[in-house]
């Protein structure tokens, strides 16, 4: 049985949105079953590894109805089969199960991704800023934070001649 | 003393002129290289270019042993306390050459994430242009800044503690303000 068929016999109600192009396969899964679908990927299908997990934007993108689509891309070492996961997570406060205990690789890709966005995982051992310092208060990927930043970069100390 | 007794090989000078002479020729450099400038950094110290022409090939990585920053590349956010902390640690006197767009003003990246000129937050004495400059542009650069240490060293360095305030642009600006303004005008406008 292919990906596909697996995931559709196991979460029959829940309108999988499946889609492919070229060798890359997609599916789109409700938020509130993620967990779930996690399981069911790392037990049932094989998917040993977790490459990737990214978000994106949809603030202002014309006929998105949600604010973040998060994606997750998983390998099956064993068949070299690949799946592209998508979900999407709403204001405020964007929450999602982390991936962690299943993918140990979930750790950083997951505070990468709630240091850019700011979607928290819940489950999440260490959920820290992984790229902006930490007393950083913002998340600069999300659409309505200006490129410029808001003067973060002028907080800090001028050293001068005196003083060194 | 009769100057006619001074043999032919025997110099008269001060003792800062000396000292600076001696310090000028022998520049210690800290690679503080962060981008593509601290490749044409390397390039100036390879054997093409040959930096030790002017006696400043020995780059140091530790700023205990340093006497000459060269800021080399865009200063990310994060990393500014690092610039400022090894430049503290660099024994008086030094000095401080800004290489490229970036270091002098942020170049191209005007984001939230990087540092908008050097010298908003350290001492900087000499600005080398370019993206990147060519190693001839900064080998330039030094022996301007060569030039500068023979008219301006001291022995002790006490000409720095007079210049108590940052020579760079004011952190903020008011573009800086107009912008940020504008930026939080447009969040209100969104929400
Ligand atoms: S000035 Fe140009 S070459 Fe130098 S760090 Fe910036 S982008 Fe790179």
């Amino acid at each position: 049985m292919s990906t596909e068929d697996v995931l559709k016999s196991k979460f029959p109600d829940d309108a999988l949105t499946f889609s492919q192009f070229r060798d890359n396969h997609r599916v789109v899964v409700p938020a509130a079953k993620l967990q779930a679908i996690f399981n069911c990927l790392k037990s049932d299908l094989g998917f040993d590894m977790l490459s990737e997990v990214t978000a994106v934007d949809y603030l202002e993108y014309e006929g998105a109805t949600d604010r973040f689509g998060v994606v997750y891309v998983f390998i099956n070492i064993a068949t070299g089969e690949r799946l592209v996961l998508k979900t999407f997570v709403n204001d405020p406060q964007p929450t999602l199960p982390s991936a962690y205990s299943l993918w140990k690789s979930a750790d950083w890709l997951e505070r990468e991704v709630f240091d850019m966005f700011g979607i928290t995982f819940t489950g999440h051992p260490d959920l820290r800023r992984i790229l902006t310092p930490d007393e950083f208060t913002a998340h600069p990927l999300r659409k309505d934070y200006p490129l410029k930043g808001r003067g973060e970069r002028h907080n800090f100390p001028i050293v001068t001649r005196a003083d060194s | 003393m009769a100057m006619k007794d001074v043999p032919d090989n025997i110099f008269m000078t001060t003792l800062d002129a000396a000292a600076s002479w001696a310090r000028a020729n022998s520049l210690w450099p800290m690679p503080f290289a962060t981008a593509c400038c601290g490749i044409e950094l390397m390039a100036t110290a390879s054997s093409r270019f040959d930096l030790a022409r002017f006696g400043a090939e020995v780059m140091r990585f530790s700023p205990r042993q340093c006497d000459l920053m060269i800021v080399a590349g865009r200063v990310a956010m994060k990393m500014l306390p690092v610039l400022q902390r090894i430049w503290l640690q660099m024994p008086e006197p030094k000095w401080c050459i800004s290489m490229g767009a970036c270091a002098c003003t942020g170049g191209v990246f005007d984001t939230y994430a990087v540092v908008q000129g050097v010298d908003r937050f350290i001492p900087v004495d000499l600005y080398v242009p370019g993206c990147p400059p060519r190693p001839e542009q900064l080998m330039a650069g030094i022996i301007s800044l060569q030039d500068k240490i023979k008219h301006g060293g001291t022995l002790n360095g006490t000409e720095f503690a007079r210049r108590d305030h940052s020579t760079g642009p004011i952190p903020f600006d008011k573009d800086e303000l107009i912008r940020i303004r504008e930026a939080n005008e447009q969040l209100i406008s969104l929400n």
